[in-house]
């Protein structure tokens, strides 16, 4: 599903440039669900943020289900984006003025999907996530694990083939940590590709493969 | 158009900080409000310029005696002379470019003694004689029977044209003075018709209190002998009445034995040379108007470009959050344009309509007190103006729009969402 091969990436600011991908190597097969693991500041976020198409690299190949990630428009990138992937933030990332059920169709509305029938779905989606009855109320009406749970359903209603979670349950405590990392584990048994960063290692332990990144280089592969 | 989500997050844009929102609108809402009240006075001023002229053809000449000023043929200079019935021959015979030629003579009303009397009732009144072409250069508007006719002329009848004012004095309320008599410096004519002027105001008034007579019966009633007061002319509909004016003039000069040089014993005013100087007057006021009206429109529209660029910022994030779930640049930017385009036209709109509304409240009290509104008639602005106004603002919207919503794609999708 996702093929990666030599990816280095810097930032420059000002005078200064910061590598902070070395040549990562990295081949993740449809339906896999692995963590990332590493220090603050070795990269992982940079890292996903390369393969969910939200930032680009210096060098090296990318290859998503077989078409070549570089330097796409950004049209393009947005429809990939769109049909391929789905994100799970530490911080949500909800849109404030938009419902529950509203900000879980947005995908759907890229699509251009009826109104009706895209609120139809993703009431479906808030079902299945236990959040029907709070389908009509705005993010700052929810606590933060359900709210995450809105986040993962938007994530899924476009049917992405792949689901690329940065410290999902970072912003959480430890029940509701287990609930979201539950409904993650039940979205891979569906043959979606679930991809997570975190620094915790329960969360770790529950995925199939993890990887540690140290200083910008994959160290370490554990099969759990 | 017709999708709700654009219209909530437009209308969460605009309600977030609403003083703001009230704020750039006004820029827009005054720029249009100023150009609407400007054009409309401009308008305003220009009717009632324009009015001051009737229907007079604008491409007429008035010639008149004045005393020579240059001694010529053995004649001295400062003699006084008068154009006659053999000059309205020539004149007709030599000047083919002629469309109209009036020939006046004035009786009376100078002399501030009673010259019309009607039973018990006189007043003082200024008693023309004219030939019908009169009424085509400067047409009065008839309430009842008619202008001086072809026949008056021939047969010298003594038939008088009274303007309303005359009728007020002469004759009660519900008298009809059609085919009655007056007596006009000692002679009965008898009445055959009434007018209005076409003027507003004063010049109205003025007008309103004139007698007219066929020429030639005034001619030989009050012993003018073949004198003539003054010509009116018109020119052919396209030659250049200045043409015409010096014709005409030249020709009378040779007639009279008046010295070609001598500038000041011909006076002539050209109808047609004050009224291109007005409506070159009206053209600057216009382009002035739109000068300083589309200047204060650009303030407000830079107005609600720079606040559309604060928004941008604001919304990064949010914006970032959409761009990754799919949101293209096309729509992201589509949005920001629109979001731009309704600020202005809606503030816009409501400029026009307070703007019109203004000018109609102007026009409705002028009407009702009954001010002297000669130098301002029925201010606003056609309709046409305002589309022209409305198309200027949605574009004017979209080029605001565009600056800040090329910015918001400017950025890539993580470093908006990173955005705090
Ligand atoms: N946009 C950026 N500009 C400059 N430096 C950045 C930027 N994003 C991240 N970095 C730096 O790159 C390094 C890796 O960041 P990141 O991938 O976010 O680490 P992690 O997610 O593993 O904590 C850090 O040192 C961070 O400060
Ligand atoms: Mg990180």
């Amino acid at each position: 599903m996702i093929q990666i091969k030599q990816i280095h990436k810097s930032y420059i600011t000002g005078q200064n440039s910061l590598h902070v991908l070395k040549g990562i190597d990295l081949e993740i097969k449809a339906g896999e669900m692995i963590s990332i693991m590493g220090a603050s500041g070795s990269g992982k976020s940079t890292l996903l943020n390369i393969l969910g198409i939200l930032d680009n690299y210096d060098s090296g190949e990318y290859f998503l289900d077989g078409v070549k990630i570089n330097r796409l428009s950004e049209r393009k990138a947005a429809q990939l984006r769109n049909k391929m992937l789905g994100f799970v933030f530490q911080s949500f990332n909800l849109v404030s003025f938009k419902n529950a059920m509203e900000n879980v169709a947005l995908p759907l509305y890229y699509q251009d999907v009826p109104r009706k029938k895209r609120n139809l779905i993703a009431m479906e989606y808030l079902e299945r996530m236990g959040l029907k009855e709070w389908a009509h109320h705005l993010p700052n009406e929810l606590s933060g694990g359900q709210k995450q749970r809105v986040a993962i359903a938007r994530a899924l209603i476009g049917k992405p083939k792949v689901i690329l979670a940065d410290e999902p349950t970072g912003a959480l405590d430890s029940t509701t940590s287990l609930e979201v990392m539950d409904i993650l584990q039940e979205v891979n048994a569906t043959g979606i590709t679930v991809i997570i960063v975190t620094h915790e290692h329960d969360i770790a332990m529950r995925t199939r493969k993890t990887i540690r990144i140290t200083d910008g280089n994959i160290t370490e592969v554990i099969v759990n | 158009m017709f999708d709700i989500d654009r219209w909530q997050e437009i209308y969460h844009v605009l309600r977030k900080n609403k003083l703001r929102t009230f704020l750039t609108a006004f820029g827009v809402f005054w720029g249009i409000f100023m150009l609407v009240i400007m054009l409309g006075s401009g308008n305003g001023l220009q009717r009632g310029v324009t009015q001051n002229f009737g229907d007079m053809a604008t491409n007429s000449v008035f010639i008149w005696t004045q005393q020579t000023s240059i001694p010529y043929k053995g004649f001295p200079r400062g003699r006084q002379y008068n154009f006659d019935n053999e000059d309205v021959i020539a004149i007709r015979h030599s000047i083919p470019e002629i469309k109209y030629l009036a020939p006046r003579i004035q009786a009376g009303g100078f002399m501030q003694t009673n010259n019309v009397i009607r039973g018990l009732k006189s007043g003082i009144f200024n008693i023309m004689g004219d030939y019908p072409a009169f009424n085509k250069i400067d047409p009065l508007n008839f309430t009842s029977g008619r202008f001086i006719n072809d026949l008056d002329i021939k047969d010298k009848r003594k038939v008088a044209v009274i303007g309303s004012r005359v009728v007020d004095f002469l004759f009660t309320k519900n008298e009809n003075p059609i085919n009655q008599y007056i007596q006009i410096q000692g002679v009965y004519f008898q009445v055959i018709g009434i007018f209005t002027s076409k003027r507003t105001g004063e010049q109205a008034n003025q007008e309103n209190q004139n007698i007219y007579l066929p020429f030639t019966t005034l001619q030989q009633t009050y012993n003018y002998g073949n004198a003539v007061g003054f010509f009116s002319i018109t020119s052919q509909d396209d030659i250049p009445v200045s043409v015409v004016e010096e014709k005409t003039i030249r020709l009378l000069k040779k007639r009279h034995a008046v010295a070609p040089a001598d500038e000041t014993a011909v006076g002539h005013f050209n109808l047609k040379k004050e009224y291109d100087k007005m409506q070159g007057l009206f053209f600057g006021i216009r382009l002035l108007v739109w000068i300083v009206g589309t200047g204060t429109l650009l303030a407000g529209v830079i107005g609600v470009s720079n606040i559309m660029l604060v928004v941008v910022r604001e919304r990064t994030k949010e914006i970032g959050i959409q761009r990754a779930l799919g949101a293209t640049p096309w729509k992201v930017i589509s949005q920001i344009v629109m979001e731009s385009v309704v600020l202005t036209t809606f503030a816009g709109y409501f400029g026009l309509v307070v703007g019109v509304g203004l000018l109609e409240l102007i026009n409705f009290l002028l009407g009702s007190t009954g001010a002297n509104t000669e130098m301002f008639v029925h201010p606003g602005i056609d309709f046409s103006v305002a589309v022209t106004a409305l198309t200027i603002l949605v574009i004017c919207g979209v080029l605001a729009g565009m600056i800040p919503a090329r910015r918001a794609v400017s950025v890539k999708p993580i470093d908006a969402l990173r955005y705090e």
